[in-house]
Order: structure tokens, then sequence, then C-alpha cells
């Protein structure tokens, strides 16, 4: 799994690589944990899953973990380029009751 | 319908074993797609053999050894155009079966319970058997849609 974080105003974008699963979440928590602690400026959440080829609970459990911290911010999360599996998984999980899916990244950009 | 040797009638088995460690739980999912890839699935269904899969070993990592070091064993059987895909390690067992169950019921926090769900949703059949400190049996099976149509058809 790869990462690539970048901040416009209070929007944190992430775009997500590869396999989101138990030996990648670590990382993923810690990496993107680390940049809302030292950025208190960040409010809102948006993933970029057009590079992710996998995501299961563990994956699952580490958004809804970013989530509650944005939340705490009175932010949103948001997710774009959201392959069809994942769609389905999403559903299946209740995440997108805390998360929307939009339909581009312009779109949840303007959330700031 | 009498069915003629061919591609649908192959049998195949695969037994692996690996140590209980996170970066096994994707080793995992290529091995078993790349199996499971020899019957008729579509991709999206492969797509759910590999949650499940993931689901189960991750189980195995987390769970029955608590993060610490066992073994794990895959076996793998093509029989009868199906898939069936068993999980078996030797860890602390599972207490409460119906409990763990229940959606959304984790015993940790930072996980969604969500393991057992995608398991039971994406295979045909899921079934656990589970003996306290002796170990956990997970066993999935799976079909191909369209191999349950073909066989209706000639029926």
């Amino acid at each position: 799994m790869n990462l690539e974080l970048k901040q416009n105003g209070r929007v944190l974008t992430v775009v997500v690589s590869g396999e989101l699963d138990l030996s990648t979440s670590p990382d993923f928590r810690r990496r993107i944990g680390d940049e809302l602690e030292q950025n208190q400026g960040i409010q809102h959440l948006i993933f970029d899953f057009k590079e992710t080829s996998f995501v299961d609970s563990s994956g699952l459990g580490a958004i809804l973990g970013r989530y509650r911290t944005i939340a705490k911010r009175d932010g949103k999360v948001s997710a774009v380029n959201v392959p069809p599996h994942l769609v389905r998984l999403f559903e299946l999980s209740g995440l997108l009751k805390v998360m929307t899916i939009d339909p581009s990244l312009e779109e949840a950009e303007k959330y700031d | 319908m009498i069915k003629e040797a061919g591609q649908g009638m192959k049998e195949n088995y695969l037994l692996i074993t690996f140590p209980s460690i996170p970066e096994n739980v994707g080793l995992a999912r290529v091995i078993v797609a790349s199996f499971a890839a020899q019957l008729d699935f579509t991709l999206n269904e492969l797509e759910e053999i590999r949650v499940a899969t993931s689901e189960a070993v991750s189980n195995c990592v987390i769970h029955a050894y608590r993060e610490q070091s066992g073994e794990i064993q895959l076996e793998l059987k093509i029989q009868d155009e199906t898939l069936s895909i068993k999980v078996i390690d030797g860890g602390c067992g599972i207490s409460d079966l119906d409990l763990a169950k229940t959606a959304a019921y984790s015993t940790d926090p930072e996980r969604m319970g969500l393991g057992l769900v995608f398991m039971e949703s994406f295979m045909d059949q899921m079934t656990i058997e589970s003996q306290l400190n002796q170990g956990t049996q997970v066993l999935m099976v799976k079909k191909p849609e369209r191999s349950k149509d073909s066989n209706d058809d000639g029926q």
C-alpha cells in the first residue's frame, strides 16, 4: 500500500494505492493519524480510491477510525473514485452512514 | 444429465501451512484467488472470495493466536465445480460463536466486527467449528453462479 497525502486548506486528500488489509492498516492509521494530529486545521478528509486494489474489514476499521477524529472537528469524510466492489463493501459495512461517496474529487473539495 | 469428463469435471486440491503473521493474509488471498480462477467465477465473485479469505485468515492472526506466533493451515479443494476453503488454526478458540457472528461485535474497538458477516455474505456456505484452547476450523464453500445456471439448464 502507498499513501499520498495532499492538504488544501482545511481538506486533506489521501490517495490510497494498493491493498488495505491487516498488514497495511497500521501504517494507514499512523500516517493519517500523525497528519491529523500535527495539523489541527484539517477539518475534512477525502479518500481517493482510484488506485485501491483491495480493502477488507481491517481496512474499513482503519477508515472508520479516522472518521472518529474528523467527526470531533465537525468535519466530513468523503470517498471518490470508488470501484464497484468497494461500494458494495462500504454499503454492507454501514460505513456510508458516516462517509459520503462523491462523484469527483472537485465535488468533494467543495467542503473547504 | 450425464456430464462429460472435461473442463467442468476437474478436481484439484492444495494444502498449505504458514505462520500466522499479517503479511501472510495477502499471500493467502493470492493463493486462493489463483486456485479459484480454475473455476468459472466472475471477477466479482473472485473479489468476494478474496475478501472472505482475507477475513478468515485475519481472524486467525488477530483472534486465534492474539498476535502471538502460531500456524494457519489452508486447505483448498475443487470438486463438482465447487470451491471449498478450509482455514484451520490451533489457537484459543471462540467462546461464544453466536455472539461472534453478531454484526458489529468485535473484541477490538478499532475493528468493525464485520469479518464473519462478510464471510457469510460472500460465500454460499460458511460453517465454523471451534473448541476453546484447541482451535477453530472455518469452512467456506462457493460455486460459480454461471455453473449453477448451466446445471439448472441441463436438468
